[in-house]
């Protein structure tokens, strides 16, 4: 009985954490059409800074999910609105813009990375925060803390997508972007701002697994893989589907890590190749 | 036994429904006119029975062949070519290269690349293209890109072409030139299907005219007979149509 | 009048390439060591680089997966080189990476482009995971010790399979097979429409292009005494093709070929000062090369050349 719990909490942290890292791809992908190959990357930025702050300033890793998330949020920003507009004024089609962004991605990938290699090296790290355990319940309290924050920023992000302007612009530029402009929406404006939130998450994300997880500045490449899996699962250009995919996703991790721990990643291979074979569109794709 | 056959042909995209239960037929030799407002579901229908689409329900038969199980190469193969209301050539190959894909790929039969270049230049000269043959297809006008698509269809020798809307854009030289192509297609022994907004030149180049209205199929018969229909009528009133002339 | 310019290029480029030829092949005999490797590695990346450009060239279908090739020639040369002949481990080599190509692509070429991109990335760490799980499992080892094959024969085999790459490369682009490629990357819908059976044309060619890169991947393996997956399945080996083939341009065979030689060079230069900040600004030239010559340095060139060539003629 405790075993179940334990997979489902657990599984519901990492579903969390999934359904976050893949939220923010999928707006980078479904919105501003930019296969940020390089997601995992930011991930790794977001731990590394809570990992900074708090060795060096004592800086609480709660406060540290804040300062990442704008940091590299405005990164996100600054990077679409320089980098990414001038490919997109530069593209004869969309397909030209989604096969060149995604290759700046990718020299990003190499640009992050290995910033971070320089600043803090290839060794393992762990951030020690609330690391005492629940006693009555046995459950790790950072977990708690964790999965506490994953719902309250899913259900801040969605209302933000549903109720407020800036939310249901990006919703519009998402589905049909030359109508978006024409309707008076600032679609740069929108695109930057929507990439930088895409990106910001990641670095949310990171924040959150450096309390749970052990991190290493070679960590980001597993996590955008997985991104791209949830992404198909919900249906790519579905942000619901991706916050589904990656619970889904999450559980099912935990299953199969609980049985055997290093079939897991194979695990989500086989359901990728399963979803390409059977439903590429996946679960809320049109 | 009609050349095509369409039954029950429908179309849904989820709550829109873009065709209605429309049947149709050409024979073969025919000139068929497909006209309709806009949105009424025309191109919808050519890309069911060139497989760009899979229709929801209904079936269509070309030589009492089904053609839904069938992909668009195989399509192509069997006989029905078809060109694109915004044209589709391939702009940084060569206009003879273009053509050729169609005579290499498109006839269902192998062949060899000279005879395939051979079969090319006179599908460029049915157009009245062939001097233009080395430029890169993007490089030329818009009425040259169009006839370059009919050539590249030509060449994978159909029997049925699908023209769909030819002459937009076309100035009134141009459209009377289009016109007149496209009664020597028919000559050539190729059935023609097309849809036209400029109305003077599919009524006077049509045997027979189909109507369509919001997917469905609202009269049929010759021009004649279809210019008196009083829904035909009804639906193009206030409809502001190219009459170019 | 046009004609003769063009036959005199022609006959001059077709001369250095039979001097660069010759000079390559009598090579091992003139020096050996360092040179004699230097040549190698611009020659492997050479053959990535063009693999890659047959297919991802042409259709705009961008191929991570050729780490996954690569690594595939590696323990493939692991597991039978010794036994079996090295000549045959190369064959092998390639056969086999056509097949999980057929599979690849049968999987992900019938969808839109950015699925097979994904996998194509995912597949990397897939076969990654892979490889170490069936070691752990059921050979109980962690990487494999390859027999080696003498400086001499590794560096005439690359050869070889450079020039077979190349000369396919040619091939394919002027064929129908590779008119059918650059009209399904021109407009994949017409193409289709046209009789071209599009699925079949990328699988097919992307399978052949996998077949150049598993085999660069086997060759070299046996110029290393142990391998793991970490070494043979690495995702760098995806990205410097890229980086090469975006820099060199990707119009004709010869701008992989610079860019690999370039980058070869630049690489070898830097690895042992600054690994970690050498791969950053090869991040950063990729990021540039796209933004600022999407042509490759050949196109710059080309661009540059008509430039001068149409001054003299243009209306003031």
């Amino acid at each position: 009985m405790v075993v179940v719990r334990d997979i489902i909490i657990t599984g519901l942290l990492l579903g969390g954490i999934f359904a976050l890292v893949s939220v923010g791809f999928s707006l980078q992908y479904g919105v501003g059409r930019v296969l940020n190959v390089s997601h995992g990357e930011f991930i790794m930025l977001g731990s590394f800074i809570t990992f900074w702050l708090l060795g060096s300033a004592n800086i609480n890793p709660l406060v540290s999910m804040l300062v990442s998330g704008v940091f590299v949020f405005a990164i996100g920003w600054f990077l679409y609105a320089t980098l990414f507009r001038r490919l997109m004024d530069t593209s004869p089609s969309i397909e030209a813009f989604e096969g060149k962004s995604m290759l700046a991605a990718f020299g990003l990938l190499y640009v992050v990375q290995n910033l971070a290699r320089i600043i803090w090296g290839s060794q393992t790290q762990n951030v020690i925060f609330l690391n005492r355990t629940v006693t009555a319940a046995q459950i790790p309290l950072n977990r708690l803390v964790a999965l506490g924050v994953v719902i309250v920023i899913s259900a801040l992000f969605y209302l933000f997508l549903a109720r407020t302007r800036m939310g249901k612009a990006i919703r519009a530029a998402g589905q049909d972007p030359t109508t978006a402009g024409l309707m008076g929406v600032n679609i740069h404006g929108v695109l930057a701002i929507c990439f930088g939130l895409g990106l910001g998450m990641a670095g949310v994300a990171g924040s959150l697994i450096s309390t749970v997880y052990a991190i290493s500045t070679s960590m980001g490449l597993q996590y955008t893989v997985i991104a791209m899996i949830v992404v198909v699962l919900g249906g790519l250009g579905s942000v619901t589907g991706a916050m589904i995919g990656g619970l889904v996703l999450g559980v099912v991790s935990q299953l199969v890590t609980y049985f055997q721990p290093t079939m897991t990643f194979i695990a989500y291979y086989a359901i990728f190749i399963v979803l390409l074979l059977v439903r590429p569109k996946g679960i809320m794709g049109k | 036994m009609h050349l095509l056959e369409g039954e029950g042909v429908s179309k849904h995209f989820g709550g829109l429904v873009a065709v209605s239960d429309v049947d149709f037929y050409v024979d073969e030799g025919e000139i068929l006119g497909l006209i309709g407002p806009n949105g009424a579901g025309k191109t919808t229908l050519f890309n069911l029975i060139s497989a760009a689409l899979k229709p929801t329900t209904g079936k269509i038969t070309f030589k009492g062949r089904d053609l839904t199980p069938l992909p668009a190469f195989k399509i192509c193969r069997l006989g029905i070519a078809r060109t694109f209301q915004t044209v589709k050539i391939f702009p940084h190959v060569p206009v003879l290269r273009n053509v050729m894909v169609g005579a290499l790929f498109g006839t269902g039969k192998r062949i060899s690349s000279r005879d395939a270049q051979k079969k090319a230049e006179e599908a460029l000269e049915f157009v009245d293209l062939l001097s233009l043959k080395d430029l890169p297809a993007g490089d030329l006008v818009l009425a040259n890109q169009k006839r370059l698509e009919v050539a590249r269809a030509l060449a994978s020798d159909p029997q049925l072409m699908l023209l769909d809307e030819l002459m937009a854009g076309l100035t009134a030289t141009e459209v009377t030139e289009a016109m007149g192509d496209v009664r020597r297609l028919r000559d050539r022994g190729v059935t023609v299907i097309m849809i036209e907004h400029v109305m003077q030149a599919i009524m006077n180049t049509s045997d027979r005219i189909v109507v369509l209205d919001y997917g469905k199929k609202i009269a049929e018969g010759t021009p004649a007979e279809v210019a008196a229909n009083e829904k035909v009528i009804e639906v193009y009133l206030g409809e502001e149509c190219d009459v170019a002339s | 009048m046009k004609t003769t310019t063009f036959s005199k290029t022609r006959i001059v480029s077709l001369a250095v390439l039979a001097v660069i030829f010759v000079a390559l092949a009598l090579l091992p005999t003139i020096t050996e060591g360092y040179w004699l490797t230097r040549i190698s590695d611009y020659m492997r990346y050479a053959i990535l680089a063009v693999a890659w450009v047959i297919f991802s060239g042409p259709t705009g279908y961008m191929s991570l997966a050729t780490a996954a090739f690569y690594g595939l020639g590696f323990y493939i040369a692991a597991i039978a080189n010794g036994p079996v002949p090295f000549v045959a481990v190369i064959i092998i080599a390639g056969i086999a990476s056509f097949v999980v190509a057929l599979g690849i692509g049968a999987l992900t070429l019938r969808l839109r482009g950015v699925y097979f991109t994904m996998f194509t990335f995912a597949v990397v760490l897939l076969i990654n995971n892979v490889v170490l799980e069936v070691e752990r499992l059921v050979t109980g080892t962690r990487g494999r010790f390859v027999e080696t094959e003498t400086q001499a024969v590794a560096y005439y085999a690359m050869f070889a399979v450079a020039i077979i790459t190349l000369v396919s490369a040619y091939m394919i682009r002027r064929s129908r097979h590779g008119l059918a490629l650059q009209s399904i990357g021109e407009y994949e819908e017409a193409a289709a429409h046209s009789g071209i059976n599009v699925v079949r044309t990328k699988v097919i060619i992307f399978a052949t292009s996998s077949v150049f890169m598993a085999m660069a991947g086997a060759i070299i393996a046996t110029r290393r005494t142990y391998i793991d997956p970490g070494i043979a399945f690495n995702m760098t080996t995806s990205f410097l093709p890229v980086l090469m083939a975006m820099f060199g341009g990707m119009g004709n065979l010869f701008g992989p070929v610079i860019g690999a030689v370039v980058f070869t060079e630049l690489g070898d230069q830097l690895l042992t000062k600054f690994p970690d900040l050498y791969m950053l600004i090869f991040g950063l030239v990729l990021i540039l090369a796209i933004t600022f010559m999407p042509n490759g340095i050949l196109g710059l060139g080309q661009q540059v050349w008509r430039k001068m060539r149409g001054g003299r003629r243009a209306p003031a």
